[in-house]
């Protein structure tokens, strides 16, 4: 059956409404909430940093730590504590879509930890993920080129679109799943997954609409770090 | 600093001028944090943030207590609430947070487990509650006994067909709940007895005393924290205070 | 010149965004050059000196420079040395020869200068690399500190605690009767005789910690402490 209008009415290229604030956790050196409809993350850092066991450490640059996790009521049938293959695997791939654009020269034997969980989970989980985790860094002080935003583009039925929320996921003639992460500035992608069955013109032209959602996220974060400093400077 | 801050408690003031027996301002539960859980709530004390969700799911009973349904309280202190919280299994001290917050939930009989009994001997609803801290600016303990308390307050059963949970669909019958025991813990830094310590005053603290206490002003469970000891009176003058200050807290839960 | 300037001079810049267009202008810290743009690489606030284009931070840990006066705990003491806790990743080391204007013999115990736990005021000497930190407890302003209260801020809003010369923070001393001293590591001690005024210095500081980059900041200060501190 085609799908011809999304269940919330969204346009096929149209992002969930969104939501972002910096700051919130006071311990952290740097800390954010990014909202993608119904999907919370919140995102801690903290460094530079000590990195134990010693040899992990490395002379030439700093090393950045991200993990990622579901809090257990984030989703409908409790997660079990402890991380899954799943959040050990997301973890990793957060941490190369936001390595490129940080500049760690200055922290060698030091490290830089990222913590992301998830609080509420509607689908997009490591896209809210990340676009938390890039403004933590940021808040936190640390030099980077860009932020680095992230949304899950895809095909559910016969239509591309933007931002599948839990239900498009689940659509009984199935859905594709395409997380993707890039620098707007530089257009440069640093997460690409996929999981479905796409062509490769619909590839292109998912990520295509991609990269056009990515400008929209990117000013939901620019005006969160913007905000915090408002009256700064006057 | 610590000398420091015996100094200040024993001139009868505080870091923040707050009185020994009071609880930072303000004191906020919200609650709905996720959608998802059959109840959850946020705490803060102060800058001190906690989030607590509850999970439901339905199994045979213990054999034991054939006619009731379960509790299981956990908690994970997150890497995000503090630099010395590293990711991984919980330590011992995280255990003992929720070991805590388990036994005063337990020993009050908040939660009618008999109520809980679906088919004895069968079936019965098991609660499982998960703690998460947010930010430490101390007196976790408290906050999260409190985001565990007003999560259960909030949490409904979700729907039942054919024995089986319908996650995701929530009826409107909430847990059957009987009564309100609030954590609070007592710190005993050098000779002076503080409510809700802060960040400074919890390092400098030598020993707690966490106390549940019910709406009538009993006692339900105690737990003595720190390798430093206390007087029987030291004891007796933390209880009175607990039982004394918990105020703020029950308000907040109205 | 200020027609190539993407934005205004102390304006709230982010990671990525664009401040300046031309090869008239140098990235200086906190920006750097892309083709022939210049953009921020942190948050912060536009500055452009001269022809340098700079991002002074609003955020960010402390790192340790040469010539920082910092504050910290002893943390151990070995024969020959002892290492200061000052919230970095790595304690920072002071040398025997570098502990004290009086001469300390070879064989002498160092715990009878400092021991583990006491609060020092002390000057970052080298920075060779981030694990490898010395610092001095012999210079001027260094030395054992005694019973305070000891506050951490951002260290990016150090410069402003202090003022111009010291203006700021001479103008907290005076209004409060307590002896303050600053750490380029946003460690802040504060003594007095009255706790209630040590609480005020606090509250002043947090106050300009708050409110750092907003004008008028020195008046709304003043008016605090003659309010604050009767």
């Amino acid at each position: 059956m085609a799908y011809n209008k999304r269940f919330d009415g969204r346009k096929f290229d149209e992002v969930r409404e969104m939501e972002a604030k910096v700051g919130i956790i006071p311990r952290a050196e740097g800390s954010a909430m990014f909202r993608t409809g119904k999907t919370v993350a919140i995102a801690a850092v903290y460094g530079p940093r000590g990195v134990f066991p010693a040899f992990l450490q490395n002379p030439k640059e700093g090393r950045l730590k991200c993990v990622y996790d579901l809090l257990s009521f984030s989703v409908t049938e409790r997660k079990r504590p402890g991380p899954s293959r799943r959040s050990t695997e997301i973890s990793m791939v957060t941490e190369d879509s936001l390595k490129p654009v940080l500049d760690l020269t200055k922290f060698s034997y030091l490290g830089v930890d990222v913590y992301v969980y998830i609080t509420q989970a509607d689908a997009g989980t490591r896209a809210a993920g990340i676009n938390a985790a890039a403004l933590a860094l940021a808040d936190a002080g640390m030099s980077m080129k860009d932020l680095i935003t992230s949304i899950a583009v895809g095909k559910v039925s016969d239509k591309i679109v933007v931002d599948l929320d839990k239900d498009e996921e689940d659509h009984e003639d199935g859905a594709t799943d395409l997380p993707m992460a890039m620098s707007t500035r530089t257009g440069e992608i640093t997460l690409l997954q996929m999981d479905g069955n796409m062509t490769q013109k619909e590839i292109k032209e998912a990520v295509e609409m991609g990269m056009k959602a990515c400008l929209d996220i990117k000013k939901v974060q620019v005006e969160a770090l913007k905000a915090k400093y408002k009256g700064a400077g006057k | 600093m610590k000398k420091y801050v015996e100094a200040v408690l024993l001139n009868n003031e505080r870091l923040d001028g707050r009185k020994f027996d009071e609880f930072r301002k303000p004191v906020e539960i919200s609650y709905d944090v996720s959608n998802k859980a059959e109840g959850s709530a946020r705490v803060k004390i102060g800058k001190t943030e906690v989030i607590a969700g509850v999970k439901m799911d339905v199994g045979k009973p213990y054999a034991d207590s054939s006619d009731k349904g379960n509790l299981m309280v956990g908690a994970e202190r997150l890497p995000v609430s503090n630099p010395e919280f590293l990711p991984g299994p919980p330590n011992a001290q995280t255990i003992e947070l929720a070991r805590i917050i388990d036994r005063g939930i337990r020993e009050s009989g908040m939660i009618d487990l008999k109520k809980l009994c679906i088919k004895e001997g069968e079936l019965v609803w098991n609660i499982i509650i998960d703690i998460y801290t947010i930010n430490d600016d101390g007196n976790l303990i408290d906050a999260s006994a409190l985001a565990a308390i007003a999560a259960l307050k909030n949490a409904v059963l979700p729907e039942l067909v054919d024995d089986k949970v319908q996650w995701g669909v929530f009826t409107k019958t909430k847990v059957p709940l009987k009564f309100e025991p609030i954590n609070v813990t007592v710190y005993k830094v050098g000779k002076s007895l503080i409510i809700d310590a802060g960040r400074d005053e919890e390092a400098a603290t030598d020993a707690r005393l966490s106390v549940s206490v019910s709406e009538t002003g009993s006692v339900h469970a105690m737990q003595k924290g720190g390798s430093t000891g206390m007087s029987l009176d030291e004891v007796d003058k933390a209880i009175g205070l607990a039982i004394k200050a918990v105020k703020p807290l029950r308000d907040a839960l109205k | 010149m200020t027609e190539n300037m993407l934005v205004k001079e102390r304006e709230v810049v982010v990671p990525g965004e664009e401040l300046a267009i031309g090869m008239d202008y140098l990235p200086s810290e906190g920006a750097f050059r892309d083709g022939d743009k210049i953009l921020s690489s942190r948050v912060g606030l536009f500055n452009l000196d001269g022809r340098l284009v700079k991002v002074i931070p609003l955020g960010g840990k402390y790192i340790p420079k040469k010539n920082d006066t910092i504050i910290g705990t002893i943390s151990d003491v070995s024969p020959m040395s002892w290492r200061v806790n000052i919230g970095w990743a790595f304690d920072v080391m002071v040398h025997m020869r570098e502990g004290s204007r009086e001469f300390i013999p070879n064989d002498a115990d160092l715990r009878r200068y400092y021991a583990p736990g006491d609060l020092v005021v002390a000057k970052i000497i080298k920075s060779a690399s981030p694990k490898m930190i010395d610092a001095s407890l012999k210079m001027p302003g260094c030395r054992k500190l005694g019973v305070g209260r000891v506050i951490d801020v951002q260290s990016s809003r150090v410069p402003r605690i202090i003022g111009k010369q010291g203006s700021m923070i001479s103008m907290i001393k005076d209004a409060t009767n307590c002896d303050i001293i600053v750490g380029q590591n946003g460690k802040i001690w504060i003594s007095g005789n009255d706790h209630k005024m040590e609480k005020v210095a606090e509250a002043a500081i947090r106050k300009i910690e708050a409110e750092a980059h907003s004008s008028g900041l020195t008046d709304k200060m003043s008016v605090f402490l003659k309010k604050e501190a009767k």
